[in-house]
This record gives C-alpha cells, structure tokens and sequence, in this order.
C-alpha cells in the first residue's frame, strides 16, 4: 500500500436477517451506522449471505472488518474478537454453515485472485437460537449490538480511521430501510 | 423386484443405502440418501431438504410494498428475481402498469442476474464436479496453451499465461489451504478430463471469479446497490436523466455507456469462453449420460421477459412458457397460474401439516404449518436421523404438481420447451451443439444436457441485454424518460381485497409468488421456488420428484466418492433458499458419506 495513502477500510456485516440470531453481523453493522460517523476511508457493506459474490469486496478492501455470528460453544450472546490469520479458522464450513461458501472460502479466493485484506478482525457473537426462522434476534445478542460497535469503533481508531459518536437526533443513511431495518423488523416479530 | 412409481421409475430399496449428507457447493442445506444395487448402481434415491424456509409467515400482515425487500433475503443467490417476482405479484393484484422503461430495466437487471448465476454456477460450484483441480498440477502449459487455441480466440490462452497459473495453484495447493476447490473427490476415476483441459477450466474458474463482478455492476447502476439492489412497486427506483452529469443515482448517457461495455464484455466471455469450455468438457464426457431424470417426461416454464411491458402473455414473453407432460413434445399445454386444479403444493410427505394431506392445495390457498413427525421406519434418533423413511414425512420440500404431475424446471426445460415449440434461437444452437458433440437429440435429456442449456442460455441471456439496452436508449432518445408509475402508491387507493399472482424464470427454474393483500396488508403470501419444484419429495400417489428421478440408475465408480450424485445434483443448481452461514471452530469438514 501506497504510505502516503489512506487504507481502504470495508467494515462488512454479514448473516441472514430474517433468521434470528443469523442476522447479528448484519445487525451489529446496523447499529455501528446508527451510533458512529466514520471516516470517509471506511466503507460498509450489508453482505447478507451473498458468499463468493463479496470476493471483489474484499479484494479491494486494505483493512476488513467482519461481524458475523459464530458457533464456538459459547455462552449465547459472548462476543469473540478474532484477528489476522485465525480468521480463516472460524470461518470455515460446517454441518452449520449451510451457505454453499463459508467466509474462509471468500477470504482463500481472494486471495488466490491477488487482494487479501492487509489486515483483518472477526468480531464474533455466540448465537442463541438459529432455528427460529423470521424470528428476531434473541435477548442475549442484541444486548451485545452496541457492544460490538463500540469494539469496531476501537478497532477502526487503531487503524488510522477517525471513527465519532452521532449527536443526537443527527441526521445519517439508514443502512436498511423498506421494513427490514431492525426497528420495523424486530417490532413486528417480536 | 422393486416398486414401480406411475411417473415411470422402478424403485429398489433392496440394496445398500448410501447418505451424503450435507450436499456441498450448493446453496441451503440438502441431504440424499440412495440405495445402490451390488453394481453400485442407484436404484432408489431420496433427497430431503432439511431446513424450514417460513417467508409465508414472516410477511404475513407487511406492507405488500416492501414484500420485495424480505423475499430478496430468502436466498444468496437468486436475491433480485425473487424481488421481481414479488414487485410483479403485487402490481398483479393492484393492477398496477409499469411504463416501459421500467421494463426494459428489469429485464436488464434479470437477464444480467441469469449470466451472473449461470457463469457462477458452471465455473464456482459445478465445473469441479467435472474438472480435477489437483490433476492440473500436471498439465502441460504448452499443451494447454495449444488446446485453449483451438477451442476459441479468446486471448489469455499463451504457455507463460497457463505456466504462471499452475505456478500460483501449486503454491496454493502446497500450503494446505485448498480454500475454494476443497470440496471435491480429486483423483477419483469419475474424472476424465486430461491434466491439460483441467489447467484450462481452472484458469477460467479464476477468470470468471474476476468477471463476475463486471455483471453485477449492472444491479449497481440501476438498483441503486449490490449487494441487495432496490426494486418498487410500479416501475424501477432509478431515475433517468440523460443531460445530468454524476448525478447520484439518477441513469445518465455516461452510466448506459457503460452498461453497453458490460454487455459486451458478457457476451463475449459467452462467446469465447463458456460456451468453448462446455463444449470441450462435454467431449470427453459425451457417453456419460446419465442424469436424465423428470426431463425426457415432465417439464415446466412459466415463461419470462416479456418484450412489451405489462404483457406476460406468452407470446410477449421472450423465455418460452408451456407444460410438457409423459415425453410428449408435441404437445405443449398452456400453464394457468390461476387455475386452482393446476398448481397445487402437497406435503403428504413433507414436515408440514394440512387438514386433509390426500389433497394439495393452490397457492393462493396455501398453508404453511410445520410439523416435524419422521416415519416409522426412520433409523436413528429425531435430532440425529442415520437413514430416513420416504414412506412417512421426510422433507421441508413440500410438492408442488401440475396437473398431478411431478415437474422438472430450470434452463433445461425452458430450452426443452422452446426446442419443442420449433423456435429457431433454441432449437438451433442445440442441434449445433449436439452436431458438433456428435450426440443424438435424447442426449439432451441428461446432466451434460442441463449443464449445456444453462450455457446456452447464459449466451442467449447476454444478447439479448443488448436488445433491451439499445430498446432503452432508443426510448430515452425519443423523449420518453418515466421509470415508474405512482399512481396506485398510496394504499388508500386500494381495493380492501385483492390477490395476484407473479412469475419470473429464475436461473434456476420457474418461480412464482402469490399474493393476497386485506385491508392493505398481507394477509397470505407464497412462494413456489424453483427447487421446491425439483427437490420436491413424493406425493400421494408416490411419483418421485426431479432431483430423485435424475439419480435413477446411475452408476457410481466408488460410493464412498459420490462424485455422480454431486454432479447430477448440482446441474439442477439446486438452491434450498434458506442461506444460513454461522461460522464454527471446526471448519473444513467435507460432506459427509455413509454407506450403510
């Protein structure tokens, strides 16, 4: 990379949203958007379970940070930080990883495509329940969400980027809207 | 011995039961169970779908308006078609009409989704069941410089192009971390390519992983985003404003230029290179042709792209529309979304409940219950299933039929219809394929078949964005800049009941929405995907679904490497739209396999 430029920062939640605690990458992003203004160098990037097709997302990203749920046999809601090549290790798929591409096979195509991430953090949580299909997310990971942010917010700060809480009532672009944003979506299946 | 099934299959469960469970490079979770006879041959085959899919229930009592933004979250894959369907299913029952600018977009957007997933599927989840990644390690970079030559002009085809790429692979396969190409049985002897086309197919799996992402800029421009691209009910979300300059959002001279650069770069990565790859493969394949299935019987098009816009009757829609029925090609019945005698979903055999389970219900009636019961001669435990019962409940597939009948879908039976209804831009390029392979026409009716329509219609898909790009500009041109139509936006407008239906030819096979709106909410919605067609599980009278039948007497060399299954399977490009992806300690495991 180029010293005299700004790495290119892909903050990237990734799950299925209508799979209740599936949805926690996309949903810790969501709360990150809502309580933080990063620096224009910081992209983020609703991933949902769109697998192999996140290849160029990542090439193209210096510095990737991931939130994803992970299964490690945790307490439901623990949050787990995972950095630089122990990524690959969680990321691979199992008899619960039923998406055709686990991450680590995102990750192993970039890098055999040429752009693997300089740098790269996993901030995980323990889901509750995977089962409950257009459920919400369970008690014990939303409570994590803004946990998870504020963590994202210390990670993005130790690479440079200026990361600042919103004011209240600020103004800022939704990360999901059309009813499938967390408000409108957890208030009806609640 | 045996059980003969009324679609024609004789089912033997004498012999030894093979499980793999899950099945790999697919999208959703699936598990097939077969009984081989003492040659190894299948001759009973069972595939479940062991994930509940409930979208049903999730949007009953939304805004029928963002329907489209929760069906683009069933699936990973096909996230764009299902919001189409619904945009459609919605206009249907509103009666909304969309101005034709919106709809040259969308079939822009659905076309350029079909040459994405098509190209994605052959290249990144199934050419590896017909290419040994590791046997490429052996190639002769000469040799394959010489071969790619022959095959197509396209111009990454030099010995120090393949050399570098075997280079970058064998360091890849040395540091242990086979990442993408990890599932697969390599050395097998179900492979049969020479190390040199195998070197071949594994550069272009790399270049189409790089292509790829040219295609879905499309979905970017005109959706707005990609991931997840915005769709409306009523038109398309973008705006047109020719004289504007990086306008955000708004469709300019400068973003069609290069939507037009795009579509001729797909057609001629098509051109050069998809179609020259399944051609070549399909060579040293050609008397491996099994696979078959429901195809040479019963097939299924809904029919879609339609020419003008608000005409989805077949003759404005440019993707055939039609039934076949026992192999009759020449007579193809007309398909009736509406009809409640012709699609109908039965869960006889399915973890759902029904008041009456002999009959199957139309999708405007349907009902979404779950109720996980197994059959009585289920081995194994209720969380740890060792072998199902097809006789009882086995699958989170319900069954749809047409007429009763058991349906293929997908490219396959779209081609099968348009060949059948005598339409030169299917019949040709099939019969030339075919020439050039020496193959009979039956041939068609097998796994090289399914697998060599979807090429064919990934090419057809890449021409024919040209003639809706050049149809939108000519448009633009003549003054016409609407994109979307507002009039029906506020509910209060809305009749207090109303219902309709939506379909689309998903890459992976007619796929249909319907929809029921009270009082302005949704009151029912139901999804028929294209796999719930062809992984269907058994109905009342006992037909076998498309994935079952397709397995039917193929012989496997080593079950313990069930490379055939694998590959009749994924020529279905079977989606079990669910896409849940939680990360484990544990990865790497591969499918597992059980022969009992």
């Amino acid at each position: 990379m180029d010293a005299f430029r700004q790495p290119k920062i892909l903050m990237l939640g990734i799950g299925n949203i209508l799979w209740a605690d599936e949805g926690f990458g996309v949903r810790a992003l969501e709360t990150f958007n809502a309580l933080y203004a990063a620096s224009p160098n910081v992209s983020l990037l609703d991933g949902g379970t769109q697998g192999l097709y996140l290849v160029q997302f990542v090439q193209e990203a210096d510095y990737l940070l991931v939130f994803d749920a992970i299964d490690y046999g945790l307490e439901p809601g623990t949050l787990k930080l995972v950095q630089g090549d122990e990524v690959p290790k969680f990321t691979g798929a199992k008899k619960m990883s039923l998406h055709q591409t686990g991450f680590q096979e995102v990750l192993s195509a970039a890098d055999m495509l040429g752009g693997y991430p300089e740098k790269l953090v996993l901030i995980g949580c323990q889901p509750q329940d995977l089962e409950d299909w257009g459920g919400p997310l369970t008690t014990p990971v939303r409570d994590q969400l803004r946990q998870a942010a504020d963590l994202a917010a210390i990670i993005l700060e130790q690479w440079g980027a200026r990361c600042r809480l919103r004011a209240r009532g600020e103004a800022f672009a939704p990360l999901l809207g059309n009813d499938i944003d967390m408000t409108h979506y957890e208030i009806q299946t609640l | 011995m045996g059980v003969q099934t009324p679609n024609g299959f004789n089912l033997d469960t004498s012999g030894k039961r093979i499980v793999v469970d899950p099945v790999t490079r697919i999208e959703g979770h699936m598990r097939v169970e077969v009984n081989v006879d003492s040659d190894n041959v299948i001759r009973n085959a069972v595939s479940t779908g062991t994930m509940w899919r409930g979208i049903e229930v999730i949007l009953r009592g939304r805004d029928p308006r963002d329907a489209w933004a929760f069906t683009e979250r069933i699936c990973g894959v096909c996230t764009g078609t299902h919001a189409l369907t619904s945009v459609r299913a919605v206009e249907d029952a509103l009666q909304i009409r969309i101005p034709e600018n919106a709809n040259s977009i969308r079939n822009l957007m659905q076309l350029a989704l079909q040459v994405h997933d098509h190209i994605v599927h052959f290249y990144h989840l199934h050419a590896l069941d017909w290419v040994d990644v590791v046997s490429a390690l052996s190639a002769d970079p000469k040799a394959t410089s010489a071969l790619a030559q022959s095959i197509s002009p396209w111009p990454l085809s030099s010995p120090g192009y393949f050399r570098d790429l075997q280079g970058r692979l064998k360091r890849f396969v040395d540091s242990g971390q086979l990442g993408p190409f990890k599932n697969g049985y390599w050395g097998s002897k179900a492979y049969r390519l020479p190390p040199e086309a195998n070197l071949m197919a594994v550069a272009h799996y790399l270049e189409a992983l790089d292509f790829q992402k040219e295609i879905v800029k499309i979905h970017t421009i005109f959706g707005g985003k990609n991931p997840h691209p915005n769709w409306l009910v009523g038109g398309v979300p973008c705006p047109i404003n020719v004289d504007g300059v990086g306008g955000v959002g708004a469709i300019n001279m400068e973003r069609l230029n290069y939507i037009t650069e795009i579509i001729d770069r797909s057609i001629e990565f098509n051109d050069q290179v998809y179609l020259p790859d399944v051609a070549a493969i399909g060579s040293f394949y050609k008397d491996w042709l099994y696979g078959g299935g429901l195809s040479g019987k019963s097939v299924l098009a809904y029919g879609d792209v339609p020419e003008n816009a608000n005409d989805y009757s077949p003759a404005n829609l440019l993707l055939p529309r039609g039934a076949i029925i026992n192999g009759n090609l020449n007579e193809i019945h007309p398909v009736d979304h509406r009809d409640p005698n012709e699609i109908q979903e039965f869960v006889t055999h399915s973890w759902y409940k029904y008041p009456d389970e002999t009959k199957g219900l139309h999708p405007w009636d349907g009902v979404t219950d779950p109720h996980y019961e197994l059959g009585p001669n289920t081995k194994g435990t209720r969380t740890n299933i060792e072998s199902l019962d097809e006789g009882g409940k086995y699958s989170w597939i319900k069954a749809p039929r047409w007429k009763g009948h058991a349906m293929e879908v997908g490219p396959l039976a779209r081609w099968i219809v348009g060949y059948a209804q005598g339409k030169p831009e299917f019949k040709e390029p099939v019969d030339k394929l075919l020439k050039d392979l020496g193959l009979p026409t039956a041939a068609l009716f097998s796994t090289l078949g399914r697998t060599a329509a979807r090429a064919l219609e990934s090419q057809w898909a890449a021409y024919k964005m040209r003639h809706f790009q050049n149809k939108l500009i000519a448009n633009i041109k003549a003054g016409d800049s609407s994109t979307a139509n507002v009039d029906k936006w506020e509910p209060k407008t809305w009749p207090s009941e109303v219902k309709g239906v939506g379909f689309t030819e998903a890459p992976r096979g007619a796929l249909a929405h319907w929809i029921k709106i009270k009082d302005t909410k949704i009151e029912n919605y139901q999804a028929v995907v294209p796999t719930t067609w062809n992984g269907s599980p058994r109905d009342p009278q006992g037909n076998i679904g498309a994935f079952e039948a397709s397995l039917m007497d193929t012989p496997m060399a080593d079950p313990n490497q069930p490379v055939e299954i694998l590959r009749t399977l994924h020529s279905f490009d079977p989606c079990l739209a669910c896409s849940t992806h939680v990360m484990s300690e544990d990865g790497q495991e591969m499918a597992k396999v059980t022969v009992r």
